[in-house]
């Protein structure tokens, strides 16, 4: 729970005690709010069945995309079928080599489920193989500039603990 | 297919609206659209809700308005296209009237983004894109989204920040000279310069804010204008594109394909000439949820060649006056950007300059007796380009 969301909630216990409901009140507006009594919490349960081969390679430190093997097409992120030749047929390569960073950024204000992170680097890498990645970067955030040599990195996300990759300047 | 008119629209006031509930919201822009196009509201065929929600309490927005508002039973909806839910709604209640099904259709949008604490909704836009790819494990947030394309165009054309909050600075300007703008006050290029980054190279004043708000337009076929005598503004061309939802699947991050995309489109329908729209047009309502977006806008619409639209707000040709007024009312910057209103309330901000009823200095000189919103969901995900005229047979 927020800061925000924590002073609400006693002022909404104490109006319960005094008044007999949950009613809290805006300071800069003097409007009155129910405060909701229900909380919903959401985590979602997500298929990577038809990707899992992605996730097998990461845990081998490499980071994967599909070809069509009928067209040829590459996919990042992983796409178990082929929307541009229809072709379910598809064969795993690795992403290598030296990429291109086209752009980036830095996340100051973040959301609720990545707060305890300190400000963190996001950029989008051009890969030699002809796909774009986006992920976090690793490195001095002063020394980066559009156009700089990347290459991808595997390594735990922690405090989670889960294997991801990241751009790493060359 | 029928020639389309607005005949009454109307936007509440933008803010933190902890005053009024979704329904209440709702009715206080239904009300005042209803008034101005001098119709009962038993007229209303059809209703679309365009609305976000996910921050807001209510899970089904149409029938909350739909009741609210007293049209029951009459059928609705509710549509999502991000930012540009309100543009899309208008593409909708166009389609269905221009194909004979109703004829008079109403697009309502509303947001009550203000139900969830600032982290929550910084939550929800940020997931705004591809989720699993982008948001799960990267955390990418709205701004952060709009700042991949600041650093790019930045790199690539040598535009500073200040550039940037130039942007800003004359929507804070304009929406000063609005009442029903959530911000009223001036800024200083300084103010801008100096406040703290959101996703660098984005600072807060280059960000629209979260904002309460609902707005109504209501459209009618050319058969009910007629038989009213209803004042109308007609809608004589709406494009419409997709991006792709995962933003690494794009190679140009100095603006927005589907925004190009939507306006030439929109040009070819309304008979404009896509090489120098700027001179057939009176004003524009373009989507700057940030101030790199209102940049990128000028050169996807035409009004700038790639890499000037910098230019053109430095010199000030899009204050009145200039070579085309943009955002007259303050704009997602100042004006606020309830998401799923936004859209409506760009068309009933040019319905009403159109018409040449807006007070306060704002009104801009009706010569061609045209404009244009830019609505863009997302971080161009979606794109909406619509032109209104007051000519009936301004048509393509
Ligand atoms: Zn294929």
């Amino acid at each position: 729970m927020s800061d925000e969301t924590e002073k609400l909630k006693e002022s909404a216990e104490e109006s319960k005690k005094k008044f007999g409901s949950p009613i809290v009140v805006d300071q800069k507006t003097s409007s009155s709010l129910w405060f909701d009594q229900r909380e919903l919490n959401v985590r979602y349960l997500i298929s990577i069945n038809r990707i899992k081969k992605f996730y097998e390679e990461l845990s081998k430190g490499k980071v994967m995309a599909t070809k069509c093997n009928k067209c040829g097409e590459i996919y990042f992120p992983p796409q178990s079928y082929c929307n541009k030749c229809g072709s379910n047929s598809m064969s795993w390569i690795e992403l290598s080599g030296s990429g291109e960073l086209l752009t980036y950024t830095i996340i100051n204000v973040k959301p609720q489920s990545f707060s305890h992170y300190p400000d963190y680097a996001i950029g989008i890498a051009k890969m030699p193989q002809g796909v774009n990645v986006l992920a976090w970067i690793d490195g001095d955030v002063r020394s980066l500039r559009v156009g700089m040599k990347v290459r991808l990195e595997v390594k735990r996300r922690d405090p989670e603990g889960y294997l991801t990759y990241w751009i790493k300047p060359e | 297919m029928r020639r389309v008119g607005i005949i009454g629209a109307s936007y509440t006031k933008f803010g933190e609206r902890f005053d009024s509930n979704m329904q209440e919201l709702a009715w206080e822009a239904f009300n005042d659209a209803l008034k101005e196009a001098n119709i009962e509201k038993d007229s209303v065929d059809y209703s679309i809700v365009s609305n976000m929600g996910g921050w807001s309490s209510e899970s089904l927005p149409a029938v909350i308005v739909s009741e609210g508002l007293g049209i029951n039973p009459k059928g609705s909806v509710r549509v999502e296209a991000a930012c540009a839910s309100g543009s899309a709604a208008i593409k909708l209640a166009h389609d269905i009237i221009a194909s004979g099904q109703a004829d008079v259709v109403l697009a309502l949008g509303v947001e009550k983004m203000r139900e969830s604490p600032t982290k929550t909704i910084v939550e929800y836009i940020g997931r705004a894109g591809n989720f699993m790819w982008e948001f799960e494990n990267f955390g990418l947030t709205f701004p952060g989204y709009y700042a991949l394309y600041a650093t790019a165009y930045m790199s690539k054309y040598g535009a500073k920040e200040e550039d940037l909050c130039e942007v800003a600075v004359k929507n804070h300007y304009y929406g000063s000279l609005n009442e029903k703008a959530q911000f009223t006050n001036r800024i200083t290029l300084e103010k801008c310069m100096s406040s703290p980054y959101v996703a660098w190279p984005l600072k807060l004043y280059d960000c629209s804010p979260i904002t309460d708000g609902a707005a109504a337009v209501l459209l009618a076929s050319e058969n009910f204008i007629k038989e009213h005598k209803s004042e109308a503004v007609w809608i004589s061309g709406i494009g419409y594109a997709t991006g792709t939802a995962n933003l690494s699947k794009r190679d140009d991050f100095s603006g927005l394909d589907a925004a190009r995309r939507a306006a030439l489109q929109a040009y070819a329908k309304a008979g404009i000439n896509p090489d120098r729209p700027a001179s057939q047009l009176d004003l524009a309502e373009v989507h700057d949820c940030f101030t790199i977006a209102e940049v990128m806008a000028y050169e996807d619409l035409g009004f700038a060649k790639k890499g000037e639209g910098i230019k053109l707000v430095k010199e000030k040709q899009t204050y009145i006056g200039g070579l085309i007024p943009v955002n007259l009312d303050g704009g997602l910057k100042a004006k606020g950007h309830p998401i799923g209103a936004t859209g409506e309330s760009m068309i009933a901000e040019l319905y009403h300059q159109l018409l040449g009823k807006v007070k306060g200095g704002r009104q801009a000189d009706i010569k061609n007796g045209r404009a244009l919103a830019h609505n863009v969901g997302g971080t161009g995900h979606y794109a909406y380009v619509t032109i209104l005229s007051l000519d009936r047979s301004d048509h393509a």
